[in-house]
């Protein structure tokens, strides 16, 4: 019997000190900034092509890119920072372990409630773009399932990669991955601006895999690239899943 | 003239000039700074660099490159010494505000740099004196790149190194004033939400000001990073005017006074609290 929702339900219960609202507010207020900038002043700037002109679907076309941004950000963050956090200076896990729960249910627990966490403020933002009028398609319907499938990829790789983590400025390579992830994965253009050996390149991207799906599903524009994203997303989940577990492990001595 | 076993330590005594002694705490800062330089070589130098390359030249492509709102210039030299200017917002600010609350807590660097024949105005100095140089040497790296990508239009360009650091001190300053008086660091990441997000975003930096609303252009025009954007702005390309240009340096040198007074009471009130 897993015992990992003990994990989430021990966040909750930390949480329940602090203010819940501030995790939404959190969550959204960046990528919302984000979508004014570009709404009101990048769109009027973007002519034609690709998107098609007006400001309006220039937003539309770079709403679905913030909110899998975020959905990465909130993910990375909460199994990183916070993680190693309770690694090295709480020794939470070290205390954890003599208990029956094992490092696996850690690690499932840990990435569960980043997933929540994560889900909550993804949910949030994609009301404030519908309410905004940038979702084109019933679909969007699905891009909660989906960014629960994007929270779960990435807070996967987090936390193995927070495994890795031996010293604060380890943290600052990750933004190193992170940022250009968000500036190069189409998030402010279509992938058709980069040359053809490059386009390869940023194909292979988490991030660029997540706003395709949520990009189809807000738009309207299915396509099957959309399942090898779902593919993608559950095999890095997993493969995060099983490479974290084995390094907690290792770390937590049992 | 001798006064016994226990002579007073300060001014009076054999512990040098306050140059001397702002100099001794600049030199506690760059020995920390020779193990720590390759973290913040990451945020302040490649983060606005894979800004400048994604959208000055990505972006770039979508938009037309006579865009007359954009002063009739092409994305690239417009967004680049906004993105300069925003970039020295930002590392004053990481420079100012985390190590100045991090290191005025008990047994941090200040108090115990207090405990010295250190003045607390030399402390100050000295720590300002290596904030100065560290956000001046971010802008030069990136004003060297961007200009390597002919974002440059203007000789001119080369004075917006110094623009660059007023603006990040403009910052910095009222930063460390406010720094110091905390006890705990956990509201200066809020700064980083509330303050340096929507400036970075709103500011002129990624598009023009004229494109806002018009209810929201004098919002604009009195947020500081919009007198530093515009400077460095119209230094690049070399549309800037004498008029223009020295009321946004004094606006700045205005914010870099009033940040150094304040600056200066804080740190003797909490430094010897």
């Amino acid at each position: 019997m897993s015992s990992a929702h003990l994990i989430v339900l021990r966040h909750l219960w930390v949480l329940r000190h602090g203010r819940p609202w501030n995790l939404v507010v959190n969550g959204i207020f960046e990528p919302f900034l984000y979508l004014l900038s570009v709404g009101i002043g990048i769109g009027q700037l973007v002519d034609g092509g690709a998107t098609g002109g007006d400001a309006s679907r220039y937003a539309a076309f770079v709403a679905p890119a913030l909110l899998a941004t975020s959905a990465m950000n909130s993910a990375v963050n909460e199994t990183t920072s916070n993680v190693w956090w309770r690694v090295r200076f709480d020794k939470l896990y070290d205390a954890i372990v003599t208990t029956p729960m094992r490092t696996g249910d850690i690690a499932v627990g840990e990435i569960a409630a980043s997933v929540l966490r994560s889900t909550l403020s993804a949910t949030c933002f994609l009301l404030v773009i519908t309410a905004l009028g940038m979702v084109h398609s019933w679909w969007a319907v699905l891009a909660v399932p989906a960014a629960v499938l994007i929270a779960f990829a990435f807070s996967a790789a987090g936390l193995a990669a927070a495994t890795y983590i031996d010293e604060p400025h380890h943290h600052q390579y990750l933004q190193l991955c992170m940022l250009p992830m968000f500036l190069f994965a189409t998030t402010f253009y279509p992938l058709s601006v980069y040359p053809t050996a490059v386009q390869a390149l940023v194909a292979a991207l988490p991030l660029y895999q997540s706003i395709e799906l949520l990009r189809g599903l807000t738009t309207g524009q299915l396509g099957v690239g959309m399942l090898g994203a779902v593919a993608y997303l559950v095999a890095m989940g997993v493969g995060g899943t099983w490479l974290a577990v084995r390094r907690l492990s290792g770390m937590l001595l049992t | 003239m001798t006064t016994g076993i226990i002579t007073p330590v300060g001014r009076e005594t054999g512990t040098g000039t306050g140059t001397e002694r702002a100099l001794r705490a600049y030199r506690y800062w760059t020995l920390r700074y020779r193990r720590t330089w390759r973290g913040t070589v990451v945020i302040s130098v490649a983060n606005p660099l894979l800004f400048l390359i994604a959208m000055g030249l990505g972006l770039g492509r979508l938009i037309s490159p006579d865009s007359a709102v954009l002063g009739g210039v092409d994305y690239l030299a417009f967004f680049a010494p906004g993105m300069l200017a925003a970039a020295s917002m930002q590392n004053g600010i990481i420079e100012a505000a985390f190590p100045v609350s991090w290191s005025r807590r008990p047994g941090g660097a200040y108090p115990v740099a207090a405990g010295t024949p250190l003045e607390p105005e030399d402390i100050l100095h000295g720590h300002l004196l290596f904030m100065t140089v560290r956000v001046a040497l971010s802008a030069a790296a990136f004003l060297l790149v961007m200009v390597a990508f002919g974002a440059a239009r203007s000789p001119l360009v080369w004075l917006t190194l110094l623009a660059a650091t007023l603006t990040g001190m403009a910052f910095a300053l009222p930063a460390a004033a406010w720094a110091v008086t905390l006890t705990d660091v956990g509201p200066v990441t809020g700064i980083f939400k509330w303050v340096v997000m929507p400036l970075y975003l709103f500011s002129g930096t990624f598009f023009a000001v004229e494109q806002l609303p018009d209810a929201l252009r004098p919002v604009v025009y009195v947020t500081p990073l919009w007198h530093g954007v515009d400077l460095c702005r119209t230094l690049s390309l070399g549309t800037a005017t004498w008029p223009t240009s020295l009321a946004h340096v004094a606006y700045l040198s205005a914010l870099v006074t009033a940040g150094y007074l304040l600056a200066r009471r804080n740190y003797r009130r909490n430094l010897y609290a």
